[in-house]
């Protein structure tokens, strides 16, 4: 099944994209411009379900790599995106029938369509993620084992790389990162192609749809002057885990990320309770008073109570009144192999993983 | 040291004069359609109430709401050249593409993207391509524009892009009123270039404001050098204001918050200004107000600006409640009160006949509410203080109690016990905090900077340096310079231990070796 996206379905996927974001992934505010500016020039975008993909189609897999505050100037080109995809192509001498992104969470969600517009290639209703993470091996492509390599990297001064071949997904975060660094910290790459058997086996189905509706879900509620957050939470069968004020936020960078712990003040039914909320990029755990209650790879989003808007953790700030709530993982998240590359001892907390929503 | 403190607002024009720190005389006139005669008036006034003694007055401090008003209504803009040093970057999204459509029409710009920059680290995106910026300069010559903004990528790191071409501009084009996006913003290109171009576009506007407060302030006799307000609490002089109007947009507010901290001796707590039809809530650091530190859209244009950090409320003095249900707000009977309001003889029940009718102040004729009922007033006032009491509580950065300082017309509505709050401090002179607030404001600093390859101790220390001589240069006297605020952000994936510092320092105003020539 294939059908057009239409201009109207951009904000609503935004919203949605940032919210699964889980606190990472990049504002997806300068994709969405690019994106209504190629609709307006008359270009349009084309979903596949990944169900009607071919075994052998071959699939391109882009995102959007560097440091989100070098992507604050050297703004997202859809033109960048869609040469990456190109110089795959040349380098594999085959044709894409289909294009996607490697996460739904963040700005990444709308990458495959700023390059499907150009290229005018179907972008399919899958990613490899089901949320936002920070690094290569922690898609569901590692998970499942799948070829990490060959993957492409241009920057906007004609660079063009391509990392033929590395032992590991670790290797190929490594090299293509340093590479990326030294373009200036920003550039479009061009992962390891996929088949269309592999996306169906391995990839996060329907996720462009989960994302695209959850974010009318949101705007219907505004619209209507209800709760957004229960909007949020009754559309993505999430739960409400703690809700509060933000009363310290302790930021550093270690090995490339933004590490920190947020602490949110308990408030109505949290009142007298502490959350601390540590990241990697993304949320990744949330202790209440001294005991772990929320981790990865559950989505953890920290929304404002008010506006029920997500706030990134580059973002959030002091005396904000903040809702965190959970919404559940991707099922190859939770599979013991999924809990090695994304759970809890992936980034560090020694705990075994214990779902929000485990009975 | 005399200084006069002037706020316009859109209601009225206070005034007041202050010798030190003591208040010497405040009035209140009505705000004139043509801005200036209300001001002479306001002058002529406070200069009366002194007797015949020639005032000599040692400054004069003026806050206006002139420059965002011609923003949100579209009107007064100049014309404006964008030029943007980015190329091959950032190539798809133009400059003012998201600006709302008739705001772009109005200033109709002429856009040029030309090849340059720099990146996060101070090396060159790629050369800087001269010979397009003569071109553009020869194109912009040729429309007549004057209004030039210049945008260079990275340039609050690197500013050589903007400072080369703004030279090369002022060669071509004489006449030329340049922006430069590096003196006004952040990082974040679209937002820098927003306020940028926002900037550029009341050029014309900010000069003939200036020559106009200077014609107002010859015609009472005041010679003295003016200063007109700032967003962030501190003032400029007023032929550099001219040049960066949009640092003036949110001053009123700012005004009335550094006012409560004069009145009040105190640097540190919440302050409510209770107005007519709104309040805002604030908090006061280092007698500065907090700032926001989110994006701040200005009549739809999407800016990085240094705002206070303020929470509106839907409570003033002429807010309506409903007889039947006691819903409070959120309408209001605005300036109409003197003649809605129970109180005054009108036939609508508002929050000052509530607090009339309670005793706490005398305004109006209170037989006029004599006949409400006593449980049900009681009633009401405990519901304007919940109000009151959520808005305090959601501005609050921690769980302890704080003292809150109240200012504004409305100061009544303010009981003097509430939960979460140590202390209310009702002040003298509440209702003309923001003119003392302008008349009391000094002169800051600031630096949002990426540094790398040094320890965060040295960062930080760069950053305050920076910031001293950035607040000199703006007339601050070295010797009172002060740190205020100072904030670092390490960033992801960059290397050398990068962080983005954000220093502000504030001092008193130095004798202005730059007097102005009435």
């Amino acid at each position: 099944m294939i059908r057009e996206f239409g201009a109207d379905e951009i904000d609503p996927l935004a919203i949605g994209a940032w919210i699964l974001g889980t606190g990472g992934g990049g504002s997806p505010y300068l994709a969405q411009l690019n994106l209504k500016q190629l609709y307006a020039d008359g270009k349009t975008c084309r979903l596949i379900d990944p169900l009607a993909l071919g075994d052998e189609d071959y699939v391109a897999v882009v995102s959007k790599m560097g440091a989100p505050l070098v992507g604050q100037e050297r703004l997202v080109d859809p033109a960048h995106l869609a040469r990456a995809v190109q110089v795959m192509e040349e380098y594999l001498g085959k044709r894409f029938s289909a294009i996607m992104s490697v996460e739904i969470g963040g700005g990444n969600a709308l990458s495959p369509f700023l390059a499907g517009a150009l290229l005018d290639l179907p972008v399919v209703d899958a990613d490899a993620m089901g949320r936002a993470y920070p690094e290569a091996q922690m898609t569901s492509f590692a998970i499942g084992d799948l070829k990490m390599y060959p993957l492409s990297l241009v920057d906007c001064r004609d660079n063009e790389v391509v990392v033929a071949r590395t032992p590991s997904w670790k290797w190929m975060e490594r090299i293509s990162r340093n590479v990326c660094t030294e373009v200036g910290s920003t550039s479009a790459t061009c992962k390891a192609p996929r088949t269309g058997k592999e996306v169906k086996e391995w990839g996060v189905l329907h996720t462009v749809t989960q994302a695209t509706s959850l974010g009318r879900a949101v705007l219907k509620a505004r619209a209507s002057h209800s709760d957004p957050i229960a909007a949020v939470l009754e559309h993505a069968n999430g739960k409400i885990v703690f809700k509060g004020k933000v009363s310290d936020m302790d930021r550093r960078t270690t090995g490339g990320f933004l590490r920190g712990t947020a602490t949110i003040d308990g408030l109505d039914t949290d009142r007298g309770s502490k959350l601390e909320l540590a990241f990697q990029n993304e949320w990744a755990v949330g202790l209440k008073d001294g005991e772990a209650i929320v981790m990865t790879p559950d989505l953890i989003c920290v929304l404002d109570t008010v506006s029920g808007e997500a706030i990134g953790t580059e973002t959030l700030r002091y005396g904000q009144r903040v809702t965190v709530i959970a919404l559940p993982a991707p099922e190859i998240l939770l599979t013991p192999k999924g809990l090695d590359h994304v759970g809890p001892r992936a980034f560090g907390y020694d705990l075994d993983f214990k779902s929000v929503f485990a009975a | 040291m005399k200084r006069i403190g002037i706020d316009v607002g859109g209601t009225n024009t206070d005034a007041v004069l202050i010798d030190k720190t003591t208040v010497l005389g405040a009035v209140k006139s009505p705000t004139t359609s043509d801005v200036m005669s209300g001001v002479v008036n306001s002058i002529q006034r406070i200069v009366k109430e002194q007797g015949d003694a020639r005032l000599d007055i040692d400054a004069v401090m003026i806050g206006t709401t002139h420059f965002t008003n011609a923003v949100v209504e579209r009107a007064r803009l100049d014309r404006v050249a964008a030029i943007r040093i980015a190329l091959p970057a950032s190539a798809s999204l133009k400059p003012m593409v998201d600006w709302p459509a008739d705001l772009r029409a109005c200033v109709d710009p002429l856009t040029f993207m030309i090849e340059g920059g720099h990146e996060y680290d101070g090396r060159p995106l790629v050369p800087l391509d001269k010979n397009a910026i003569r071109e553009a300069a020869a194109q912009i010559r040729d429309a007549g524009v004057t209004a030039v903004g210049i945008t260079a990528l990275f340039s609050p790191l690197t500013a050589e892009c903007e400072l080369e071409a703004a030279e090369i501009v002022a060669s071509i084009v004489p006449d030329a009123r340049i922006t430069l996006s590096h003196r006004l913003g952040r990082i974040g290109l679209l937002e820098r270039e927003n306020v940028t171009l926002l900037n550029a576009s009341l050029q014309s506007l900010g000069k003939a404001t200036v020559a106009a407060f200077r014609d107002a302030l010859k015609s009472v006799g005041i010679v003295a050098p003016f200063y007109l307000t700032q967003n962030d609490g501190t003032v400029v002089l007023a032929e550099v204001a001219a040049a960066n109007p949009v640092y003036s947009f949110a001053s009123g507010p700012t005004n009335s918050m550094r006012g409560a901290a004069f009145l009040s001796g105190r640097d540190e707590g919440m302050v409510i200004d209770v107005g007519g039809t709104t309040s805002d809530v604030g908090c006061l650091v280092n007698g500065f107000p907090r700032e926001a530190n989110n994006i701040v859209e200005v009549g739809g244009v999407r800016t990085l600006f240094r705002m206070p950090d303020l929470l509106p409320m839907a409570l003033g003095g002429g807010t309506i409640i409903d007889p039947q249900t006691g819903k409070i707000g959120p309408r209001s009977v605005g300036y109409r009160i003197t003649e809605k309001a129970l109180v005054f003889g009108g036939d609508t029940l508002t929050t000052t006949d509530i607090a009339v009718a309670a005793g706490l102040v005398e305004i109006g004729d209170r037989d006029r509410v004599k006949h409400l009922d006593k449980s049900l007033v009681k009633q009401h006032l405990a519901g304007i203080h919940a109000m009151i009491e959520d808005g305090v509580d959601r501005m609050k950065t921690s769980a302890g109690d704080m003292p809150i300082i109240v200012v504004g017309g409305g100061a009544f509505l303010v009981p003097d016990r509430l939960a979460g709050v140590s202390e209310v401090i009702h002040v003298e002179h509440a209702g003309v905090a923001n003119a003392l607030g302008a008349a009391m404001a000094q002169v800051s600093g600031e630096v949002d900077q990426v540094f790398s390859g040094m320890t965060r101790e040295a960062a930080l220390a760069s950053a305050q340096e920076i910031a001293t001589r950035r607040a000199v240069e703006a007339g601050a006297d070295v010797e009172t310079i002060n740190l205020v605020d100072a904030e670092d952000i390490p960033i992801a994936y960059l290397p050398g231990n990068a962080r983005r510092v954000r220093a502000r320092v504030v001092g008193t105003i130095g004798s202005p070796g730059m007097k102005l020539v009435a």
